[in-house]
């Protein structure tokens, strides 16, 4: 791994007339990295992605790329590619020549353009499918010719944007296996859009987490969805139950009920937080089974769905709604709707963040 | 279609019938125009018996092959320098923004909406002076002809070919030039290896477009034509004030023929491109 960022983002800011789509963000990429940038839509994302590949320019800011300013150099100059959202395929070409494309632009020879073409074809599984046209091809298809079209160009960093927003479930997951693998191959950057935070947990290395063109949190997958730096960020990643209080002292936080549960943080006393408990962290007991360590709320069991491989339970107590995950294991026991409990949990299950 | 109701019964007789009948209303005159072009009798009404001498009658005529040869010079000249003007005004408003930009877009489509007339007697008015302007300027000697007339159909084409071009670079996801760029292109080889291929069934509609109107006018050229110049319809219309003869039939069908061949032909491109996209 080099020790020079990949990308290397220092208070970038992108204005469209009266929006702000990127807002002073900070942001380092390091070579080899698998990066993702997850928000929902209308945060930032594309907007962050076509700066880095040159489609726009930023308002403010600086962009290194390798340690190199490329703030307002135009793509065709910058050493890398984007797979684009719906891959924007050129119709008009077959698949050797989409793929051949960037070579022939780069004034490689037509014949070693396309025999590095039919190799990278090969790589991405579409062998054979040289001559068709990319309306003759399925969205998976269309989806590794517009992979093996950026990657022929030998990219440092490979930009794309929700790549596979457009497949169904099955071969999304095939193909978030083929990014990883295609990824370490190369020993590139990736860098990753996308809205689903699922996606970006198990295949990132590290995950920036944006929302209204700010970044929130840039971390390793663990940290984001154990140590969310704020409420935004512990919804937006898996579910959550966020608990409204106000810190007592450095581990112990005084809900909106007036119970006092046990939760280390490091903010101030009598800040306004909200304790993060995970749906699959909480424990479901019998009231007045006895409790022991943790924390505890009651409540009453308000439904029960059925996954299949769990069940959620809607709590409902006194002052809010929570959600509690219990794995489908052989002996569960089961709560009827209707019947009074206790919703434990172990103060290392929680998180505090800002309220 | 397949979510249209199959008719039934009197509706169905009823949408047969007119179907029918709108075909009888185009095709029945075209019939009749055919088939007494080869009529022997001057007089144009009265069937006379099989002959070719009309169509005798207009090759041998000095005047009509004039006529023709001016029509074909003038349709080509305005259609290739249109369909350049027009492109590049289309691409301008689509893909740049600049000041001025509505109001340009604006006037680009006036020559569609104004009435043909008044664009003749507009064109004559600017020629009577832009003649004498650079006349006076360049001390030369420029008179109304086909100069004229080919400016004045590249006026209007101008603006028929921009809305062909435009309705199809519209159409076109603006991300394949991104792409194009993104993968080393220049933004001219980007706009040679890719939108210019997605946008040439426009430019070739659009040329066909520019072409038939160039071939059809009269109105416009009869008003810019001045002396010595004709156009073939031009021509046409003047023979109708010395009596008409089947002559007229035997070059309307000639134009005719000819429109069709120009309309065939663009269909004939579309399969081939449309049989590459598969
Ligand atoms: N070319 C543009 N002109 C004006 N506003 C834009 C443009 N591109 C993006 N925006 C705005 O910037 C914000 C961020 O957009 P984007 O980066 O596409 O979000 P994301 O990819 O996260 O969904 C949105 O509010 C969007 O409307
Ligand atoms: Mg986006």
């Amino acid at each position: 791994m080099n020790s020079t960022p990949a990308v290397d983002i220092k208070g970038i800011t992108k204005r469209f007339g009266d929006v702000v789509a990127v807002d002073n963000i900070d942001l380092e990429i390091a070579d080899g990295e698998f990066f993702a940038m997850l928000g929902p839509s209308g945060c930032g994302k594309t907007t962050t992605l076509r700066m880095i590949a040159g489609l726009d320019f930023p308002t403010t800011g600086s962009l290194k790329i390798f340690g190199e300013e490329v703030g307002t150099l135009p793509p065709n100059k910058r050493p890398v590619n984007t797979v684009f959202q719906n891959y924007a395929l050129f119709p008009h070409l077959n698949v050797i020549d989409n793929v051949a494309f960037g070579l022939r632009m780069q004034g490689v020879a037509k014949a070693g353009a396309r025999k590095q073409a039919v190799e990278m074809i090969e790589l991405v599984h579409l062998g054979g499918l040289e001559n068709r046209k990319a309306s003759q091809m399925s969205g998976g298809q269309q989806q590794r010719v517009a992979l093996a079209r950026a990657l022929v160009n030998h990219p440092k960093v490979l930009l794309l944007d929700e790549p596979l927003g457009a497949l169904d479930l099955k071969l999304r997951q095939e193909m978030q296996g083929e990014l990883k693998r295609l990824q370490k191959e190369l020993g590139i950057s990736f860098v990753f859009v996308t809205h689903d935070q699922e996606e970006a947990l198990t295949m990132s290395d590290r995950i920036a987490v944006m929302d209204e063109g700010k970044l929130l949190q840039v971390a390793k997958p663990e940290e984001i969805y154990e140590r969310p730096a704020n409420r935004f960020v512990a919804d937006f990643i898996g579910q959550t139950n966020l608990l409204d209080g106000t810190v007592e002292d450095a581990s112990t936080v005084c809900l909106a009920n007036g119970a006092r549960v046990r939760a280390k943080s490091s903010f101030p006393v009598g800040e306004k937080v909200a304790v993060s408990l995970r749906p699959e962290r909480a424990q479901i007991a019998q009231r007045d089974d006895a409790v022991d360590g943790g924390s505890a709320v009651d409540g009453v069991v308000e439904s029960v769905t059925y996954l299949g491989n769990a069940r959620v339970y809607g709590i409902k107590l006194d002052w809010m709604d929570l959600e509690v995950r219990e794995e489908n294991r052989p002996g569960a026991t089961l709560h009827e709707p209707g019947s009074q409990v206790t919703i434990a949990w172990d103060s290392e299950a929680v998180s505090v963040v800002a309220g | 279609m397949s979510s249209a109701v199959t008719p039934r019964g009197w509706t169905k007789f009823g949408l047969h019938l007119n179907g029918w009948l709108v075909y009888l209303f185009f095709y029945a005159p075209i019939v009749l125009l055919v088939i007494f072009s080869f009529s022997a009798s001057r007089n144009v009404g009265t069937w006379g018996g099989w002959t070719f001498e009309w169509y005798g009658e207009f090759a041998g005529t000095q005047n009509a092959r004039n006529a023709l040869e001016a029509s074909l010079k003038i349709a080509i000249i305005s259609t290739v320098i249109s369909v350049v003007l027009g492109t590049m005004a289309a691409l301008a408003l689509e893909r740049f923004t600049f000041r001025g930009k509505q109001v340009f877009d604006g006037l680009l489509y006036l020559p569609i909406i104004i009435p043909d007339v008044t664009m003749a007697v507009m064109m004559l008015l600017f020629f009577a002076e832009f003649f004498d302007v650079i006349n006076a300027v360049f001390g030369i000697q420029m008179r109304k002809g086909f100069n004229s007339i080919v400016l004045s159909h590249i006026a209007f084409n101008i603006s028929f070919v921009s809305v062909v071009v435009r309705a199809r670079l519209a159409g076109m996801d603006t991300k394949l030039e991104e792409a194009a760029l993104d993968l080393y292109a220049t933004r001219w080889k980007a706009f040679r290896y890719v939108t210019f291929p997605q946008i040439v069934p426009g430019i070739a509609g659009g040329a066909l477009l520019a072409i038939t109107l160039s071939l059809d006018d009269v109105v416009i050229t009869q008003f810019v034509a001045g002396p010595g110049w004709t156009t073939l319809p031009v021509y046409v219309f003047g023979l109708i004030r010395k009596g008409v003869t089947p002559l007229i039939n035997a070059i309307s069908v000639v134009m005719l023929v000819g429109s069709m061949s120009l309309v065939a032909l663009s269909l004939v491109a579309e399969r081939v491109r449309g049989g590459e996209h598969g």
